[in-house]
């Protein structure tokens, strides 16, 4: 606290020589947890990008060929069955969670009582609650029995209770779809885009003879559980490979079939911004580095400055090393001070940031930095100012006082 | 008290070695209040430089007591002079943002006194010098013979065997140079050993003992 005071007193003497010194690091801590922040900022937005499925997802639907296979013509549709569903089950490794999708393009009328609105339909297995990330409100999703005895059973958004349940539970309620009525078992949100709130699920058997498709399937979507991306890309080869064979296509078709590894977009998007996230730090270190020797210059200046002062508090008993611990403390406080200022000031701009940004689809979301990167700015400050006074403070401690005193 | 025998001093500027001090022998007992007069360039400044420990010597033999004074690291000769010797310059050289109690206080900042300790102890010693009133004044504010008053309780507030005055009166008018060596002799008969180096011969003639330097020699004690 006295070490303080005595720091403070010759702080204050001159301002704007403290102010300079301190403007430059605090810009620097600025501009570093800035860059920081907007570095999160990516992270988080690439992260709300991939909320709506599970990271870990394959998934792959038909196409039409485009190359001449087996004798075939290209321009051939390439169409999905339940033994495809089956066979990618029961042939490949590392399938963790797996699903089929059918589904309409058009939205169906869905009624309760004197209320009616167009949703879409789909049916799945039990299992694409995991590969769609669906979160369970109330009841249950999909099972089983629901497939094997064909029941109407259906689960239904939050949204759909709202719209046409008027505040009622929707639970154990029969809905009307298309002059069938359908027992609502679950309710779900899901936190991945807006579309994603609209739908109805049936079990899949229920599906496939309410709308007619017999044993074809759209989609069949599995997670990969924590394969890495090599695994995964070959479990996407193999796939492709099998398909191929059973289908008669060319395995080196591109359009017969869409695989989308999930994972591989994340990993590829991700990786892009882990190096921007370094090259930010970079950034943001040589930005205070250059503030570093802006103090540290000023703080030379200052010693030179302070040449007499410091031969006087020689002369009445200071040793060098509390001559060196002064001018050290008070690099470490006016960067300290600053440095915080510049802090303080980056974090408020990302607040406004945040809260201007929308909270989804866009690329950056909630740009802010946590604790521990706060931390480290602060490290980083207190060497920065502790290495800026090194040189300037190893100067004063070598004056001597008799040159020092007859010094003007 | 103080032991001195061919002190040898040069001084070296490029390929040129000046030799300032040229063997001088010197003792200062107990209590006594002796002047060092001397031409600019007689080797005065340097001498008390030495006697201060703010300089050191080439050869000779120094002593303080029995203690010798030679080859200290910076660290050791600052805490002998935290110890034994305090100073009074022409120049007055107070800290120009310290108030006068502050700068009082500071040399028991270095000896690890507490602050209101500290502040206590300063204002006795302004009292003494007739400066209480002026405490919370800055350096900017006294007249010369108060910032000298200022600087004789500084060098007094660590109760040093020995008073260094290095042209104590060198910037004051004949009034006010009167009224700091009244101060200086009011001191030593209370004990203290002074040394005061000045060229003027009236402030010389009002100590007990004129040593007069010449070309880096004892010309006669």
């Amino acid at each position: 606290m006295e070490r303080l005071n005595e720091i403070w007193q010759s702080i204050r003497t001159n301002k704007l020589r403290t102010f300079l010194t301190g403007f430059s690091v605090g810009w620097g801590i600025f501009m570093l947890v800035l860059l920081l922040g907007l570095g999160n900022g990516m992270q988080n937005g690439t992260r709300d990008k991939f909320k709506d499925d599970a990271i870990n997802s394959i998934a792959i639907s038909g196409g039409q060929t485009s190359l001449s296979h087996d004798g075939l013509l290209p321009g051939r549709r390439i169409k999905f069955k339940n033994e495809d569903y089956d066979l990618i089950k029961k042939e490949i490794e590392g399938v963790e969670k797996i699903t089929a999708r059918v589904a309409k393009w058009r939205s169906f009328s869905v009624s309760y009582g004197d209320k009616s609105a167009a949703y879409r339909v789909r049916g799945t297995h039990p299992d694409h609650k995991f590969v769609e990330k669906t979160i369970i409100r109330q009841g249950r999703f999909l099972n089983e029995l629901d497939l094997e005895q064909n029941r109407k059973v259906c689960v239904i958004s939050e949204q759909i209770e709202d719209e046409l349940f008027d505040g009622e539970s929707a639970m154990g309620k029969w809905l009307s779809l298309s002059g069938t009525t359908f027992r609502v078992v679950g309710i779900f949100v899901d936190e991945g885009s807006e579309g994603e709130n609209g739908i109805l699920y049936l079990p899949i058997t229920t599906a496939q003879v309410a709308f007619g498709r017999a044993d074809n399937i759209d989609r069949i979507i599995f997670t990969t559980g924590e394969a890495s991306l090599e695994e995964t890309q070959a479990m996407a080869e193999k796939v492709r490979q099998m398909a191929a064979a059973k289908h008669h296509f060319s395995p080196n078709d591109p359009r017969a079939i869409h695989i989308r590894n999930n994972y591989e977009e994340f990993k590829r998007i991700s990786d892009v911004i882990d190096v921007m996230k370094s090259f930010f730090w970079l950034i943001g270190i040589l930005t205070i580095f250059a503030g570093i020797i802006g103090v540290s210059n000023i703080m030379l200046i200052t010693v030179q400055e302070r040449t007499k002062e410091i031969g006087i508090r020689k002369s009445i008993g200071a040793s060098p090393l509390s001559i060196v611990s002064m001018i050290v403390q008070e690099s470490i406080l006016i960067t300290g001070i600053f440095g915080y200022i510049g802090l303080f000031l980056a974090v408020v701009l990302l607040e406004l940031v945040a809260k201007v940004v929308p909270n989804t689809g866009a690329v950056i979301s909630n740009p802010t930095v946590d604790f521990t990167t706060a931390l480290w700015a602060l490290a980083v400050l207190i060497v920065s100012g502790s290495l800026a006074a090194l040189i300037p403070s190893l100067k004063a401690a070598r004056i001597k006082p008799v040159e020092a005193l007859s010094a003007d | 008290m103080i032991q001195l025998t061919g002190i040898e001093k040069s001084y070296t500027t490029g390929a040129t070695s000046l030799k300032v001090l040229k063997g001088v022998d010197l003792n200062i007992k107990e209590g006594e209040l002796v002047s060092i007069m001397g031409s600019s360039g007689s080797g005065k400044s340097t001498l008390l430089n030495i006697l201060g420990i703010l300089d050191n010597y080439d050869s000779g033999d120094y002593r303080i007591d029995t203690q010798q004074i030679k080859g200290l690291s910076e660290t050791e000769a600052a805490r002998f002079r935290g110890q034994f010797i305090g100073f009074v310059f022409q120049s007055f050289n107070l800290i120009s943002f310290k108030n006068a109690m502050e700068n009082v206080a500071l040399p028991l900042y270095y000896k690890g006194v507490k602050k209101k300790e500290r502040n206590r102890r300063a204002l006795h010693y302004l009292e003494k010098v007739g400066l209480k009133e002026w405490a919370h004044h800055l350096p900017s504010e006294l007249s010369g013979g108060q910032k000298q008053r200022v600087a004789i309780a500084r060098a007094l507030i660590t109760e040093p065997r020995l008073i260094l005055a290095d042209e104590p009166t060198g910037a004051l008018d004949s009034k006010t140079s009167q009224e700091v060596m009244d101060l200086l002799k009011e001191i030593n008969k209370e004990g203290k050993t002074i040394v005061v180096v000045t060229h003027e011969r009236d402030i010389a003639e009002q100590t007990d003992r004129t040593i007069m330097l010449k070309d880096g020699m004892v010309l006669n004690d």
